[in-house]
């Protein structure tokens, strides 16, 4: 069998950068790349790396869909480099690799995504019920839902998709289906003793936001029911506490369980 | 006090205590100190959450008792000493089996979730040379759990993370640690951190070798750090090939295929259809150890009968699509999406990949401070631990009990100084020069280039099994490898330029991959990870030996130093007769 190819169009550009003058800039790049069996996107990013342009940045670690570096935006949609296989494109017309488009440009491939660490840093951290561990007793029944969460693997792809902070820019006011998924994953801890995440979701996360478009499950590359099991859940949390006065009221004489 | 003149020229940042490395190491390190109330920092090269430590699998071994009751430190630690071929630090053993337990306890405490037992309790699963049911687990994504757990803790702790930073020199002021310099990936501007303590949690080498199931963070840099600022290292031969990584198609390779592959029946076969293992072990046949399994299929694709790319071939079809759906469902689905091999129609193409670093940077193991007054190190780029081979499992409870104790002995060491130590504008300004030369150059080496022919050196000629004439081919080649690297020339800018990184990078592999090489031609004989096809088995000098490796100017000086012997109650333990 010939040998295949694939033509890549790559997005190369940088943003400004007053320091040094460098003025913003960028525009697609034609890299010719041979197709081997069973190659993934990011191997064809080595690719060029190695044969026509050393310095291409992009992000990558594990190689294995295991660390979430290596988003970016395959023919438009948000994939991961390292999982999306080029026998599923089409090779008849070129591949198109852009940056994420949610998030600031730094270089080619790499986008600013320290938004996202200080929207994590601001949720308030997990506090045991009981500090002795060998106290607890915690069932796999218990803990099936968070474990679901805590496969998150940050690629902040979810991120990326999601309108509220694509097309709106509502950074300032929504912290986007993976940090509802992170405070479910915390509200639904079996052990947590806090009882302010509701309403940290609400007021803080602002989990109104959304609603409900599902285009953040689609692209989770861990297959976290994003939208089903976290969000739908929070937002039923979230009225329970804030909207439905019977059980504030069973809240408040302490007979309504939280978790 | 007068500005020394880097401070105008560069960004600079002051701490009490710096850790170099945010994976499990890094991480548990930086939350300790921060926990003494000294001001920490913490750098890495990549984002925060995707060090090396969030691929690690099969799980952390503890001996909780909680499947199994009558574990406990004691068989930890004789399983350990034995898994390591006798060759461990004894006293980091020791320490290791008693407080790994508690690490995991500290673990849950921050909101870690372990899958369960029936009785509530974190579950437990059996593995490769633990006599009981040990490694606790989450699944199959252990490692990240860990990371992540670490990452919230240490995010709420106060610590200063600075993230995408990668470190190229320690600086040094009369002989003990001042503090290092460094380049932010994104700008490529350099950097400077003034420090008390500095520890390194840097991780592995396995980036020198062409076949490796480690990320492109594994370059060596701990290691080539260390050894450039005078630290000594120790057993650098040891290196762990795990048996079975993916060489083909290219989109995977590498990737590990886990045990428990071979666990349901899976069958390893050469070009001929025929089930080599018989011929090594015709006993426990695909169920061997790791490292004989490694050297059989090694010596299969050697002698000509590999498959078409240099692998075996390992099969469990045969047990039908539904079956190894449901008993390896992660490995099928990965494999299939990834890679368009359906390993219920037909066999993978499997051979050793590199995996991980038994050797590393000496350190105390009480604190695990190195032969630097100022320097720690913990984690997979520290040596000692391990021996001559690494448990499954014991890497991540490693982590976990020497990190804790780097911060501690970091903690007590900025403590006992009376003054900041100073840094030495000349060091500073040679740092800067070395990191700019690969501009400079209008024609060289492409790092690319020089980085693939090191890989190939590495696996065919310093590999699984070991020869003295080809190691002193290998020695050689690495000399021109090392002229070679000495002509780099890279285009583009300085923002984030990842031929310039790997420029960088690739003085850390060669120191490492000639400590390796040096190393496995000093020790003449067979042991744990190390083989020697031309001394095979034990010899009994070298099972009290260290290797030692030392920087003398631009000489690697590689020497031999006595192994501490255990005292009497735990020699009693480690050589207690298996039950
Ligand atoms: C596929 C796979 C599966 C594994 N499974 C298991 C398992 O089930 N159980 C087990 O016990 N072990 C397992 N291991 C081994 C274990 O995961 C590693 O040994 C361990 O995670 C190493 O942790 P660390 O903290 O030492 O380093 P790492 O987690 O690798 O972290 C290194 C850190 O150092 C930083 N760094 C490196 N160089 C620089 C520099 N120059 N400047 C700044 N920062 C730098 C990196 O950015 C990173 O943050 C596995 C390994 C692999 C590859
Ligand atoms: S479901 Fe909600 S969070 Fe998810 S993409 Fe739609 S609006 Fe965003
Ligand atoms: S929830 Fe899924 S898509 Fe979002 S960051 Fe986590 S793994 Fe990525
Ligand atoms: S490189 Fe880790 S997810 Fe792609």
């Amino acid at each position: 069998m010939a040998k295949a190819e694939a033509t890549f169009h790559v997005f190369r550009g940088e943003a400004a950068d007053a320091e040094s003058g460098v003025e913003a800039s960028g525009e697609y790049q034609e890299y010719k790349v041979p197709v081997e069996e069973g190659m993934v996107v990011l191997d064809a990013m080595h690719y060029i790396q190695g044969e026509d342009a050393p310095d291409l940045a992009v992000r990558w670690n594990c190689k294995a869909a295991k660390c979430g570096s290596c988003s970016a935006e395959i023919n438009g949609k948000p994939r991961l480099l390292c999982k999306q296989r080029m026998d599923a494109l089409p090779l008849d017309e070129p591949i198109v690799v852009s940056p994420l488009k949610t998030f600031p440009l730094v270089k080619d491939l790499v986008t600013d995504v320290s938004w996202n660490y200080k929207m994590n840093a601001a949720i308030p951290p997990f506090q045991p019920k009981e500090e002795d561990t060998d106290k607890w007793e915690v069932f796999e029944n218990d803990v099936v839902r968070t474990q679901e969460f805590r496969k998150c693997i940050e690629c902040f792809l979810c991120q990326d998709v999601c309108h509220v902070l694509r097309n709106h820019d509502r950074k300032d006011a929504f912290a986007g289906p993976r940090f509802m998924v992170r405070l479910a994953s915390l509200d639904m801890h079996p052990m947590d003793a806090r009882n302010d995440r509701v309403k940290y979701t609400k007021e803080e996360a602002g989990i109104g936001l959304c609603n409900i478009t599902k285009c953040c499950t689609e692209v989770c590359p861990e297959d976290i029911k994003i939208t089903d099991n976290a969000i739908i859940p929070m937002k039923e949390r979230v009225v329970d506490e804030f909207y439905d006065p019977v059980m504030k009221v069973l809240r408040g004489i302490g007979l309504a369980h939280k978790k | 006090m007068a500005k020394k003149s880097y401070e105008t020229k560069y960004e600079c940042h002051t701490h009490d205590v710096l850790v170099i490395g945010a994976g499990g190491a890094g991480l548990r390190a930086a939350i300790e100190a921060s926990s003494q109330g000294l001001s920490v920092g913490l750098i890495c090269k990549s984002l925060l959450g995707k060090a090396h430590t969030v691929m690690a699998e099969g799980g952390v071994a503890a001996s909780m008792g909680n499947v199994d009751p009558d574990d406990g430190w004691k068989t930890h630690f004789r399983d350990t000493i034995h898994g390591g071929k006798f060759l461990n630090n004894y006293r980091m053993a020791e320490l290791h089996a008693k407080e790994s337990a508690d690490r995991i306890r500290e673990l849950e405490r921050w909101g870690a979730v372990f899958d369960r037992t029936e009785k509530g309790k974190i579950m437990q699963r059996p593995f490769g040379g633990h006599t009981y049911r040990r490694l606790c687990h989450v699944g199959d994504h252990t490692g990240l759990e860990i990371i992540r757990t670490l990452q919230d803790k240490g995010v709420h702790s106060g610590i200063d993370v600075y993230m995408e930073a990668t470190i190229t020199h320690l600086l040094k002021e009369d002989g003990r640690i001042s503090g290092c310099i460094g380049y932010w990936r994104e700008s490529g501007r350099c950097v400077i951190f003034n420090a008390k303590a500095v520890i390194l949690a840097t991780g592995g080498i396995g980036k020198g070798f062409k076949v490796t199931s480690n990320s492109w963070e594994y370059t060596a840099d701990g290691q080539g750090m260390a050894y450039r600022a005078g630290a000594e290292l120790i057993d650098m031969e040891f290196v762990q090939f795990h048996p079975t990584g993916m060489v083909w198609p290219n989109g995977v390779k590498g990737l590990l295929i886990t045990e428990a592959v071979r666990g349901e029946g899976g069958l390893l076969t050469n070009s001929e259809g025929e089930r080599f293992m018989k011929n090594v072990d015709p006993e426990r046949m695909e169920l061997s150890t790791r490292d004989i399994v490694a050297k059989a299929i090694n010596k299969e694709v050697k002698e000509g009968r590999g498959s078409p790319h240099g692998g075996v071939f390992l099969d469990i079809s045969h047990r039908g699509p539904e079956y190894v759906r449901k008993k390896l469902p992660g490995m099928y689905r990965q494999l299939l999406e990834f890679a368009d091999v359906d390993i219920t129609k037909g066999p993978m193409e499997v051979g050793p990949t590199t995996h991980y670093t038994m050797g590393g940077i000496r350190v105390d193991a009480d604190t695990a401070q190195t032969t630097i007054p100022g320097l720690f190190a913990c984690g997979e780029v520290a040596g000692g631990m391990h021996g001559a081979n690494r448990l499954g499992g014991n890497s991540l409870s490693d982590l976990l009990v020497f990190g804790r104790r780097a911060g501690l002995g970091a903690v007590e060491y900025a403590n006992g100084l009376k003054e900041q130590p100073q840094i030495d504008d000349a060091d500073v300004k040679a740092a800067v020069k070395e990191l700019s030369q690969p501009f400079e150059r209008d024609d060289g080496e492409n790092p690319y280039a020089i980085h693939k022919d090191l890989q190939e050196l590495m696996q065919s000629k310093v590999g699984i099994v070991r020869e003295e004439g080809e190691l002193k081919e290998a020695l050689d080649e690495l000399q021109t490898l090392k002229g070679r690297a000495k002509n780099i020339a890279v285009t583009g800018a300085r923002q984030f330029n990842p031929g310039w990184h790997l420029a960088i990078e690739l003085d850390n592999m060669l120191i490492a991959s000639e400590m390796v090489a040096r190393c496995a031609l000093q020790r003449t004989e067979s042991r744990g990870a190390h083989t020697r096809i031309d001394h095979e088995g034990y010899n009994e000098h070298w099972g009290k030996t260290n290797s030692t490796i030392n920087a003398n100017g631009e000489e690697m000086v590689i020497g031999q130093s006595t192994l501490m012997e255990m005292p009497d109650d735990l020699k009693a333990l480690a050589y207690e007769e298996k039950k």
